[in-house]
């Protein structure tokens, strides 16, 4: 038995100062997140430089508790992990500065993480990964399908055009005024709603795995506008089960097409809208009579952004020689496929 | 005791280590480069260079500001969670303090100073007995020419030290003419060796309680101040 492996992660992309200690790729062994939503929530949005700034008061007391946790120090990490984008810039800088640190104070390697990786390993925690495989990620800042053929290869078979799924949720709750975060709200009131407004399905006949919410958001905006102009009152549960079937009809009809056109042995759903109910019941309803394929769709702690998934991710990076230097930099735009295709570093 | 002392808070990029008051390695750029992508390669190599490990470190030491965010919380995050993780002190200084030590040889009034757009300065003052500084006034970040006036009615000489100067000197002798002393250009670039020398003299924090000292509000932070203190005046 070879001599078990421990990565520590930081992941610090948007409003959760992360981090978290991996053992062997797959075990949690601690797993801290300082979540700034409330600082937030006055502003309706995460405001950037305020993110920053948590997370610069955050870092070293999420560290102590990480360590803490996992009754170990610094002597028993063989990596330090850390997510370089995409995501705010002057967030992650405070994550990779960190991260640079801590390689550098202690004479570890450093690894480099994209962030969706990390959302799709992050089902690594829970089991293994069968290739190929099709992950669907749908967050505040993604709505992409990517294909997996093995560990480490990412290759986006369909993106959105405009906005991402979680991003046309919160503008839609804010409309409806509902409180930031609004993905969750509507959910809850899409349950007790229906399907009254029949909202365009946009891109669905269209041959590629491609997606546009922005059409959606302001359909759902103008109907809305014009009820109060002539002053009826329209019923919130409804508008919001018409947005979000009109959202999750698409994302499961893509996703089932892709599956089966790659012929993938699992679907993976990541990142935080995977934690919508009537995201989870849709999928679950269309892929139940695939017997060749199995869906996975993490705990909600792990939907949502975390440093476990990203020491997840790391660990394999790790196994197949990726090295990041002290030059290391945030990359707010950072591409999957660039970042798949990265050369194997060796620091300096 | 074997000294890092680092600071990112502006364009200069300043790392030094230090053996007790002596300096081992000083090493400063002034150009407009990246200091995420910088800083930690230039720590790499100031170590080597001194032929030491991190474990070797005593104290870490770091310019806490004012300056750009971004800069002081590269250098910040970088020093604090090494001291964080080595278990060695933190000594945070201020950015401007930092600077205008490089006329402590002066004995008299210094005032240090950031360009801080739209008329604007970080600015501190500060009286030098030729071996200390003291803080005249407190550190702001305020419009030049309202600091300037206040400088007048001093009515006693200031020497100034900013790498900003030659934006702003000609505003500086408009308004106070023979009272403004100016440094050669290499005494208006902050250097870390300074940071590290003050450093030692400086009780130490808790590495979880150093932050940077912006002296201003986010944008969004002020905005919403304003827009609900308005609505508290309405009510
Ligand atoms: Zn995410």
């Amino acid at each position: 038995m070879e001599k078990d492996q421990f990565i520590l992660a930081i992941e610090t992309s948007c409003d959760e100062t992360a981090m978290s200690i991996i053992k062997n790729g797959c075990e949690v062994v601690s797993n801290v997140v300082a979540s700034q939503i409330d600082s937030h929530k006055r502003f309706g949005g995460v405001v950037p430089e305020i993110a920053s700034r948590h997370h610069i008061e955050q870092i070293t007391i999420v560290l102590e508790e990480t360590l803490q946790k996992a009754n170990m120090d610094m002597n028993a990490i063989d990596a330090i992990a850390v997510t370089e984008g995409p995501g705010l810039v002057g967030a992650l800088l405070i994550g990779v500065a960190a991260a640079k640190s801590l390689a550098f104070a202690h004479q570890k390697p450093l690894i480099g993480v994209h962030h969706i990786a990390g959302h799709i390993y992050a089902n690594r925690l829970v089991e293994e990964f069968q290739f190929p495989l099709l992950s669907l990620v749908v967050s505040g800042g993604h709505t992409e399908i990517i294909l997996m053929r093995d560990h480490g290869e990412f290759e986006v078979i369909g993106e959105t055009r405009d906005d991402a799924a979680g991003e046309a949720y919160d503008k839609v709750a804010k409309t409806l005024g509902l409180p930031y975060p609004g993905g969750p709200h509507i959910d809850r009131l899409a349950q007790e709603g229906e399907d009254q407004f029949q909202f365009t399905r946009a891109l669905l006949h269209e041959d590629s795995y491609d997606f546009s919410f922005s059409g959606l958001k302001t359909a759902v905006m103008n109907t809305l506008h014009n009820a109060k102009q002539k002053g009826q009152e329209l019923s919130d549960v409804n508008l919001a089960a018409s947005f979000q079937a009109s959202v999750i009809d698409v994302l499961v009809e893509k996703t089932y097409r892709a599956a089966k056109e790659y012929g993938v042995k699992q679907l993976i759903v990541a990142g935080g809208v995977a934690a919508n109910k009537g995201l989870r019941k849709a999928l679950e309803e269309k892929f139940s009579a695939e017997k060749d394929l199995e869906l996975l769709i993490p705990p909600f702690h792990l939907c949502t952004d975390n440093a476990a998934m990203i020491g997840a991710a790391a660990s394999i990076a790790y196994e197949q020689g990726h090295r990041a230097k002290l030059d290391l930099n945030a990359n707010p735009s950072l591409s999957l496929e660039k970042y798949a295709k990265r050369s194997k570093k060796t620091p300096v | 005791m074997k000294v890092l002392a680092i600071d990112t808070s502006n364009q200069v990029m300043s790392v030094a280590v230090l053996n007790q008051q002596e300096v081992v390695v000083d090493y400063t750029t002034n150009v407009k480069k990246n200091h995420s992508v910088r800083l930690m390669p230039a720590i790499h190599t100031a170590m080597k260079e001194a032929g030491l490990t991190p474990s070797d470190l005593d104290l870490v030491a770091v310019a806490q500001g004012p300056g750009s965010f971004t800069g002081v919380r590269i250098g910040v995050t970088t020093a604090k969670t090494m001291a964080y993780s080595l278990n060695i002190p933190i000594v945070p200084v201020s950015s401007l303090n930092i600077a205008a030590f490089n006329g402590l040889p002066f004995e008299g009034k210094i005032c240090s100073f950031f360009d801080a757009r739209r008329g604007r300065v970080y600015a501190g003052l500060y009286q030098s007995n030729g071996e200390e500084l003291e803080e005249v006034w407190d550190e702001e970040n305020i419009l030049f020419t309202d600091w300037l006036e206040r400088l007048k009615e001093l009515n006693e000489k200031v020497l100034f030290i900013s790498n900003d100067v030659s934006l702003h000197r000609e505003t500086i002798e408009e308004v106070l003419g023979e009272q403004a002393l100016f440094s050669p250009p290499y005494l208006n670039v902050p250097r870390a060796a300074a940071l590290g020398y003050v450093a030692q003299k400086k009780r130490a924090v808790d590495a979880h309680q150093v932050v940077p000292n912006y002296l201003r509000l986010a944008e969004a932070e002020a905005k919403w101040l304003e827009k609900n203190q308005e609505k508290q005046n309405h009510e």
